[in-house]
Formats: C-alpha cells, structure tokens, sequence
C-alpha cells in the first residue's frame, strides 16, 4: 500500500535546556551524591543527554531526614488553605512551561512529542489542580473530619510517563500535608530534574519535595528506609512483591500500582470504526509501554476476521519514527533492554504457534525501535496472553458467548484495566459488573483523569490513585464525624 | 436419685455448609478461663484450609451477586438467630474467657448489635464510598466499591465472640465470602456461630470456620494463591508465629492485608467503623462516552 509522505514537521528543542550533569535535589538545594553517576540516553537517537548524580544510602538518609523536618516544621503545620496555594502555583507553572517539559520528556523517554504535549503535560499539570483544592477540603473527603497525613512518602516512579506519574504521586501527598522523597526511573530523570526548578520558581519550602536519582538500589533503600512512613510505587508487579515483602511486619503503608494485561472485548455489534481506533489507542499509545495497555483483544468469532483485517490496514497507516516530529504515531521504545524484552518475548509467541504480523513501516536506523505487530491464533495458555509484553505487541483471543468472554478476561492474576464494545447498553453494564478490574472502558480505551480513580485488583497492586480515593492513600484516618 | 448426667457436644469444623470432622483425625483440648475441661475442637489441617478456601470461591459470586437489599435481610437474620441463642453465648464467652455473668452479658449484646449494625450497611456502602467522578470529557464515570473476593479473617485471640463478630461481619457486608480462623483457646463461640450461620439463610460456603492451632494454619492461608485477602488481627497474641511473618507470606499473591491495630487487643467495644468495611473493597471505576 503506498503511503502519503507528510513533510517533516520537528518541534524545536531549543526551548529546552539540558545541562551537561545533575545532581540530587534534597532540602531544596542541588547537591551531590556519593553513589557515582549514571547516563541518560535519547532512546530514538542513542545520544548521551546528561550524567545523573546516584544516590546512595547516606544520601537517602539526607533526603528523608530533609522531608521529616519539613513535614514536622513546615508542611503538617501549615493551614490546608496555604498548602492548596503552592499546588496551585505549581499546576500554574507546569502549564506555562509546558512546552518546556513536553520536549523533555520525549527527547528523554521517546514517546512521540503529540503525546507528551497533548496528553503527559496538561494531564499532569490538572492532577497538581484538582489535588490543590482537596488541600483545604480533607474533612469533607470521607476519611473521618480531621483526617492526618502519615508523614515522610517514598514514591518510586516508571519511566513510562515520567512527569505525569510525578503529578500522580507528588499532588495528593502535598495536598494531604505530607513530605515527599520521589525517586525517577533511571531512565527517565530530566523532567523530574527541571520539575526542582519549577519548585524554585512557586517558593516551595525546603525539604517539602526531594527528588534523588538512581537506579533499583536507590530505589529499595528508600523504600527500606525506617524513616519513611508510606510507600507509594507505581512499577513491574515483580518489584511490587518485594516491596509488599520489605515492607511487611512494619507499620508502613503502601499503595503498589502494579502491572497489567488487559482484555479489550469486542462484541458483533460494536461500531467497528470506533473500535479499531479504541483497539489501536489501547495498544499503540506510548508504544505499549503502559500498564493499563489493551494488549489482549478478544473478539468475538463472528467478526474476528473482519477486526483483524481493518486493523491490519489501520496499524499499517500509524507512522513510527523521530519522536520529535509532530506526525509520529509510535515513538522509540524507551530503553536498550526493554526493546531486549519486547523482543524476546514476541519470539516466545512465535515459538508457541501463534501467527504474526508486524507493519512493514521504516524504522529509523539508530535508537531502539519496534514496528507494531498483531499475533493473531493466540490461545489463553500462551505467555504472550499472560505475561505483560510492555511494548506495541497486541494478542487476538476469540469468543463466542458473553460468558466465555468474561471467563477469558478473568482468566489472569492481574485486573488493572479492561475495555467493552458493544453498542447494547445492558451487556455494557452486565459486562463492567463481571471485569474483574479497576478501570473498565466501554467504548473508549485509555482515558485518564484526576478526578477518577485509578487502580487494580489481584496481582496489579493494591490502593486507587486519582480522585477522592486517591486520598485515602495519603492519610490517616480521623474522628468519626 | 442419681443426678442427671448432661449431654455434651461434638464440635466439629464448618467448611461448605456441612459440620466436618478435620480430615486429619485430630482434635485438641480446650479449657475454660479457670482451665477445666470444656470440650474437644477439631484441629484442622492444612487440606481442611485448602477445603474451606475451596467452598469459599465457590460461593463467592453468589454472594456478591445477590442484591444488597437481599444480603442485608440475610445478614439481618443472623442476629435475629443470635438473639435466640444469647443465653448460648453468654455461657459460652463467660466460661471462655472468664468474665461475670454481667460482663458476658454486655459482650454478647454489644456483639449482636454490631451484626445489627453491619446488616445495615449493605445497600448504603455504595452510596457512601462510591461517586461520580466530573472527568474533564463528554463520559459517565463512576466509581464503586466491589468485594475483593475470598478473605482468610484470623479472629481475635481473646475477645471470642464481639472481637469475632466484629473481624467477621464487616467482610460480609459487601459480598466477600469468609475461611475463619477462630481464636485458638476459645474457640467455642466461633463453632456456636457457625450453628447459627447453619440454619440461617448465609449460603453455605460463604463462611467457612475452622478452629486449630493458628501458626499451623494460617500459614496456608496466607500463602494461598486462590485468597484475595488477609486479615492478620488474630495473629496477635498467637503462639510461635508473628502478623509480619504472616505479611510477608501474603505478599506472594499481594493479598490485602489487614494488619492488627496495635500491639495488643483492644476491649473491642469501640470497634466498629466503615473503614472496616473498606479494608476488604475494591474500587471499580467505569467509563462510558455521553453523546447523540
């Protein structure tokens, strides 16, 4: 099929600054760390952006005992009605920079730059929003009438939306009175970075946000850390086990936001157009790499062929390549050994029997690519319909009956996400009352909002993030009213 | 004339609705508070948890899919049965756990109003721990609170029967089905509620009772990969095994775990709450386009 060729359309990147090194931020001061330093890399280019300070156990130690001062001297004591002022600045700010971090976030993540500035920035920018009114409103959230914060949070973040996972953790511990230590995905760090100077600008007391760098040791020394009240992870369902193992027998509080493999059930009478393009969302937004992903679709048989066929012809229009140019569907994928993984798993599913296809677009020569592909012939039983793949790979499962549907849907430790389309408004309701999962889609894929909760059953982690629920991770309860 | 010789009773398990002996044979002493003989409870094994989570599961959907109203007149019957056999239990808890006959008689009150209180609650959670969300976006978007599925309860090691009613209750409340531990020295009015349970209209399976030794049995609750849920309140005061023990096992499957509130049990008077309810909830949120 020819394609029509766009001229090319960059965005600029000369709005952003990146310096030639980082280091940690802690009690509202850069400083550095005594665990060495690490690299970040372009994922699409390959080119070195900066050296990242990490962080060792003493420098964990700094950062948490900043946090605790802050939360004792400053932020607990502060009137709800204060605290709401700097979250509002901040939400300000990031929508007057937010070209600034829009470009950042993709040259450091690779996710094409239609998503980070029309979806990661405003989104994120809106959480710290939404949350800065709760501040002064806790009584009225339903956590008794003088809820409290627990104190100092350690939230460990992916790198898959770098600065609106930041937003997700960051918002609802301000808004609630507590301190945060946040650490970023080894990855990913530059907008968390220039998220400090943000922070400079809306004068936010020291020690109230630090942000320290690192990679999985940094990381689990913050978690550890007996100093940290509450953990908050959003990450791999692997790395949620060890926290929930780390942490057990302490009086930590967690919320884990775990990992996903949704089922996207397509019934016959589905508006097909509208569907293919949920489906494609569902998988193919932010390269797969998203926890929620619709990575199994099911359809039902009578109209499996025809799905499978237009969504061939769809996929085959998406084009991959430079993140940076505004017409890029699918950008790089985020890292050397994530490509490894998508890759290697994506052999298993040819290995077990499944049928593949993969779009014949042009992927660019250097940085870390993976064209969309489609297994179709795939069995429940086949690892790639059980384990999360994290990249643009989608599986097509087959139904017959409402009932087997749901069977396969359910049929998976995980229950993060699930997406209906039907065009029959009971089966919408029936089905959304049988999906064991947090968030249900019926006729729409992928949405995000802060004033909606987000989060899984079962083996996709435990507490909501967003909306009032999101609060109650962040506090304690109150006197009944 | 000879005095009448009373006629005592078999306690045995309650797993699927049945009274079971354990599979295992195997029964164990237990004693009043003055340490004279009471009865002999079955000591159950790890295939009679296994059983118990298995006639759990199978009951599950049924209770969570009957209607709240339906679940609330169920749960409601219950203390009606409860009031008919209070004399029951105040013998049972004053026997147990030593206490006068007027502090017996409080306990069990207290206990019976707390299941009172809890059958209420089945058709107003949703109101009151579910919403509407104002996404920025032409969509409905609401979110509800769900049962989490099966929950192992390890009731509370000293308060037999007002500890057990209020570890118990709030778990049922919205739909989850139950393999209780009972405490492991007074474990007589947990059986005697699992009478009750039997001739009300709880579906059998939707609470299972087993009595034992908990550091023998609840490690195979809390490593069971098919046990959505934990709570840990009994694990407190238990022999030769620790709640944080007992969390990291549950960490396996990330089972929701409930630890103990302290570090020693409480009088259980003040203990009833809708956060008790919400331990063992999860939240479903549910998006729809709004168009023409």
């Amino acid at each position: 099929m020819s394609k029509f060729e766009y001229a090319p359309a960059p965005e600029s990147r000369a709005v952003v600054d990146i310096a030639s090194s980082y280091g940690l931020f802690i009690n509202g001061e850069f400083t550095d760390g005594a665990g060495g330093a690490m690299k970040t890399v372009n994922p699409a280019t390959e080119e070195v952006l900066a050296d990242v300070a990490v962080a060792d156990e003493a420098d964990v130690d700094r950062a948490v005992a900043a946090a605790r001062r802050a939360q004792e001297k400053v932020w607990g004591p502060m009137p709800g009605a204060e605290r709401a002022k700097y979250l509002f600045r901040i939400a300000r700010l990031l929508a007057e920079r937010a070209r600034e971090f829009a470009v950042l976030e993709t040259l450091d993540n690779g996710k094409p730059i239609r998503e980070s500035r029309d979806v990661d920035v405003p989104t994120a920018a809106a959480h710290f929003f939404y949350y800065a009114g709760w501040a002064d409103k806790l009584g009225y959230a339903g956590y008794g009438a003088d809820p409290r914060p627990h104190g100092v949070a350690a939230q460990v973040i992916p790198w898959n939306f770098p600065l609106l996972m930041l937003a997700w953790k960051i918002a609802p511990a301000l808004a609630t009175g507590n301190t945060v230590v946040l650490k970023p995905a080894e990855t990913t760090p530059l907008t968390a970075l220039l998220f400090a100077d943000l922070l400079r600008q809306a004068e936010l007391p020291p020690g109230v946000v630090n942000i320290i760098t690192g990679a999985g040791p940094t990381g689990s020394a913050l978690v550890r850390h007996a100093g940290v009240d509450k953990v908050a992870f959003t990450g791999s369902t692997a790395v949620g086990r060890l926290i929930a193992k780390q942490i057990a027998g302490t009086r930590k509080h967690a919320t884990l936001e775990l990992g996903g493999k949704a089922a996207n059930i397509v019934f016959e009478d589905a508006a097909i157009d509208q569907a293919i393009e949920g489906i494609v969302n569902g998988i193919y937004f932010n390269q797969g790499q998203v926890c929620c992903a619709g990575s199994r679709l099911l359809v039902q048989e009578s109209v499996a062929e025809e799905v499978t066929e237009r969504l061939k012809r769809r996929l085959s229009t998406l084009r991959v390549g430079d993140p940076m140019d505004k017409n890029t569907d699918v950008g790089a994928i985020n890292s050397a050994a994530q490509l490894e993984r998508i890759t290697a798993l994506t052999q298993v599913g040819e290995d077990e029997g499944a049928t593949r296809w993969t779009s014949d677009c042009p992927l660019p020569e250097t940085g870390y690519w993976f064209a969309p592909t489609v297994f179709t012939n795939v069995s429940s039983a086949h690892r790639i319909a059980r384990e999360e793949i994290f990249g643009p790979v989608l599986s097509v499962l087959t139904f017959r009956t409402p009932a087997e549907a749901i069977a396969k849907a359910n049929n998976i430790p995980y229950g993060l996400s699930a997406g209906i389309w039907t065009e029959k408004g009971s089966r919408i309701l029936a089905m959304a009352d049988a999906m064991r999962a947090g968030v249900v889609w019926a006729n729409t894929f992928n949405r995000f909002d802060p004033t909606s909760p987000f989060g899984g059953y079962q083996e996709s982690g435990y507490g909501r993030e967003g909306g009032r629920h999101g609060l109650a991770s962040y506090l304690v309860e109150g006197g009944a009213r | 004339m000879t005095a009448r010789v009373d006629v005592r009773k078999t306690y045995k398990l309650f797993v699927g609705g049945k009274f079971p002996r354990s599979e295992s044979g195997r029964t164990y002493e237990v004693t009043t508070a003055k340490g004279t003989f009471a009865a002999n409870a079955a000591l159950a094994s790890r295939k009679d948890a296994r059983d118990a989570v298995r006639a759990a599961r199978a009951a599950q959907s049924g209770w969570a899919g009957a209607t709240a109203y339906n679940r609330g007149q169920v749960l409601y019957r219950v203390a009606e049965l409860l009031e008919g056999r209070r004399s029951q239990f105040v013998a049972d808890v004053a026997a147990g756990e030593g206490a006068s006959a007027k502090k017996a008689e409080e306990l069990v009150s207290a206990a019976i109003d707390r299941w009172v209180w809890y059958a209420g609650w089945t058709d107003k959670v949703a109101q009151v721990a579910g919403n509407a969300n104002p996404v920025a976006g032409p969509y409905f978007n609401l979110s509800v609170p769900e049962p989490t599925g099966v929950v192992a309860v390890l009731a509370p090691q000293r308060s037999s029967l007002l500890g057990l009613v209020s570890a118990l209750a709030p778990v049922l409340v919205t739909g989850n089905s139950v393999v209780l531990l009972s405490s492991e020295d007074r474990p007589l009015p947990a059986i005697t509620l699992a009478e009750v349970l039997a001739t009300s209209d709880v579906p059998g399976g939707v609470v299972n009772v087993l009595t034992g030794h908990t550091a023998e049995v609840a490690p195979h609750l809390a490593t069971h990969m098919d046990v959505n849920a934990i709570d840990l309140t009994g694990a407190l005061g238990a022999d030769n095994i620790t709640w944080g023990e007992l969390e990291a096992d549950a960490a396996e499957n990330l089972k929701r775990v409930r630890r103990p509130a302290g570090d020693a049990e409480g009088d259980w008077f003040d203990a009833q709450s809708l956060e008790q309810i919400l331990a063992f909830t999860e939240t479903k949120t549910v998006w729809h386009p709004k168009g023409m």
